[in-house]
């Protein structure tokens, strides 16, 4: 492997890394306080795909404050799916909210098939975005080192806000045990509410980076981030947000590499290789590489 | 065996003697009607009924979501549709299949049995790790399941033929009484199912894990075998659905199909047998509606695909607000049921 391949290799793992990072977060920061998994969490980030669509066909605004609506759109979607379907819901089983969060999915993904059409349709982006540019021998897009850039700035602000604020830690507190945390005065609407607009904002910004390679967007947009938010997750550990961001990047890393090594007969099976990986995973370290408190996974 | 016991039996046992009854009138009255659509709705919903009762089986009984279950029933459905099929017939429909497997043939009751077997073998070679884990984690990695198997089926072209569709034949192979038949008999064994030794062992466990198996009750076997049990009447309702349809993917077995499953385990109450009945034949119902409706719309220049799905996920929300346990309430629906309706009938009188 020559010097430019081996930078390259980290330039690519590194800004898919910091995307699959901010994913794995964005389920992890709801996970960790009511124990949900939620299976809409990718269609957060195609209604963020779909406002860009939205604003750049209708609404010629500037890239900043089409970003910025994308972001706010996803944070309160992440916002509203908890007050109208999942508030009601707090404290039954896990398969209730599962299962509602899937309906939910569902719902959404065919209000976008509906409202505006089942085929993908193209979202501007800035010119720069695509600008290639080239450190010791490695082009690469311009996008990649932003990315990293804010998934930098992102993970600073969000371990400021979890380590400094009370907000963040009434949030520490709930994920640690939701019961005790609510005996100490914690309010656990708004601890529950600041957790799924973190999410959605987590989502928003994923949201604004993942089209850019392809520039399109669909109904069924939402389905492969959320495979591999749940694959970081479930790396890196359920209970724990640095967990999360290392489960990503181990994701990335994990993914290029079998891009390189994997014989072209069987990279159609990439997926399947990663899911058993995660299978695999779950049986031998079911609390992940980082463990969180005390949990229990396992029957017998 | 004197009358008195039988008396009893019956009524204790009431519930799938009314759900034969009623699924026997529902086949009549279709057969009846003579109308191939309606016919074809019938026999898919049958199907449908046996993918359910096979989920309802493991799922009402352990109070696991499985998700991996409909991966099951895609891999019974090609297993099944590969014995059936003769080698000139599987030459033209998947040239680049191996010819060892092109070489199998065997008459199709055979064939939907090896089918059954082979899913249920798959499940018995995997998933006993998995039944040792429990909530989210144990969730995640049936999903997981799920999408490792459909990959296997949508990408492995020498088998499966790939992402293009998969055909069987010209003219569907099963018919209405095979279906219906068989519908019955799993029913019926369903429901039988949640009284057996194993099916209250698996319930205790569900009900509580720590006092199930302080008392004895292997947890992780229980559920083993019962999913092992639920996967072989999944792969046989997948056999039959390919026989039916003629021409699958992978994609067939995949969310789509597990929603539809979902959604009338959770509207009908997933912990009782009659309820996932009643729940069946509501959503197929209101589906079926629904799908009328849609194209109606469209003729107005709305376009509604997608109306169907969204109507049936609002209604399982509301349902797992409002009635968590379905329009069963988690019990049975048998003479019992008939009777504390009349008791407060006959106290006015």
């Amino acid at each position: 492997m020559t010097l430019p391949v081996f930078l390259s290799f980290i330039v690519d793992t590194l800004g898919l890394g910091s995307q699959y990072a901010l994913l794995a977060l964005g389920l992890v920061v709801v996970y960790g306080i009511m124990g949900l998994v939620n299976f809409a969490y990718g269609e957060y980030i195609m209604v963020g795909c779909y406002v860009l669509y939205l604003i750049g066909l209708y609404a010629n605004l500037p890239w900043p404050a089409a970003f910025a609506l994308a972001i706010i759109a996803a944070a309160l979607l992440g916002l509203l799916t908890e007050m109208i379907a999942f508030r009601p819901l707090r404290g039954r089983s896990l398969d209730a909210l599962l299962v509602t969060s899937f309906a939910i999915s569902v719902i959404l993904q065919n209000v976008f098939l509906i409202g505006i059409s089942p085929r993908y349709k193209s979202i501007p982006y800035p010119a720069f975005f695509d600008r290639r540019i080239d450190i010791f021998g490695v082009v690469t897009s311009l996008r990649s080192y932003i990315f990293i850039a804010v998934t930098l700035l992102l993970l600073i602000a969000l371990t400021l806000l979890m380590k400094k604020t009370v907000l963040g830690m009434a949030m520490r507190a709930a994920s640690e045990n939701f019961v005790t945390a609510r005996l100490m005065g914690v309010p656990a609407n708004l601890v529950i509410s600041s957790a799924f607009l973190i999410s959605g904002l987590l989502a928003g910004v994923v949201a604004i980076f993942w089209t850019a390679k392809e520039g399109m967007v669909g109904p069924t947009s939402g389905v492969a981030p959320l495979l591999i938010a749940f694959i970081a997750v479930v790396i890196g550990g359920m209970h724990s947000l640095p967990g999360a961001v290392l489960g990503g990047y181990v994701y990335a890393f994990l993914t290029n590499a079998l891009g390189l090594w994997l014989p072209p007969g069987l990279s159609p099976f990439r997926e399947a290789f990663m899911f058993v990986l995660v299978i695999l995973f779950l049986l031998l370290r079911p609390e992940g590489l980082i463990r969180g408190n005390y949990t229990e996974e396992r029957v017998g | 065996m004197n009358t008195l016991a039988v008396k009893d039996w019956l009524f204790r046992n009431s519930t799938i003697l009314m759900l034969c009854v009623i699924l026997l009138l529902f086949g009549a009255f279709f057969w009846w009607l003579n109308n191939p659509a309606l016919e074809h709705l019938f026999i898919v919903t049958c199907i449908t009924l046996i993918f359910v009762m096979g989920f309802q089986l493991f799922m009402g009984n352990s109070g696991i979501l499985a998700w991996s279950y409909i991966g099951f029933v895609g891999i019974g459905a090609f297993v099944s549709a590969i014995c059936s099929m003769t080698p000139q017939l599987k030459q033209m429909s998947v040239p680049i299949m191996y010819p060892w497997l092109q070489n199998i043939h065997m008459p199709l009751p055979l064939a939907l049995l090896v089918g059954a077997l082979f899913s249920a073998l798959i499940a018995a070679i995997v998933v006993w790790p998995i039944m040792r884990l429990t909530g989210a984690v144990g969730v995640i990695t049936h999903f997981a399941l799920l999408i490792v198997i459909n990959v296997l089926l949508v990408q492995w072209a020498q088998v499966t033929n790939g992402p293009r569709n998969f055909t069987v034949g010209m003219r569907p192979l099963v018919g209405f009484w095979t279906v219906l038949i068989s519908a019955l008999v799993i029913m019926v064994f369903v429901y039988f199912f949640k009284q057996s030794s194993l099916g209250l062992r698996l319930r205790a466990s569900r009900d509580d894990r720590f006092s199930a198996s302080t008392s004895g009750v292997n947890v992780v076997a229980v559920r083993y075998f019962a999913f092992i049990i639920s996967c072989a009447i999944g792969a046989y309702g997948g056999g039959l659905m390919a026989h039916f349809i003629m021409d699958f993917t992978g994609h067939t077995f995949y969310m789509a199909e597990f929603f539809v499953i979902l959604s009338m385990i959770v509207i009908g109450g997933p912990m009782s047998v009659s309820g996932v009945f009643f729940g069946l034949i509501l959503v197929a119902a209101g589906r079926y509606g629904l799908r009328q409706f849609e194209p109606f719309m469209t003729g107005y220049g709305f376009n509604m695909t997608g109306t169907t799905e969204i109507i049936l996920s609002i209604l399982m929300i509301l349902f797992l607000i409002w009635k968590p346990y379905g329009i069963s309430g988690g019990k049975e629906f048998g003479l019992e049921t008939i009777q504390g309706w009349l008791k407060p009938l006959k106290k006015g009188a």
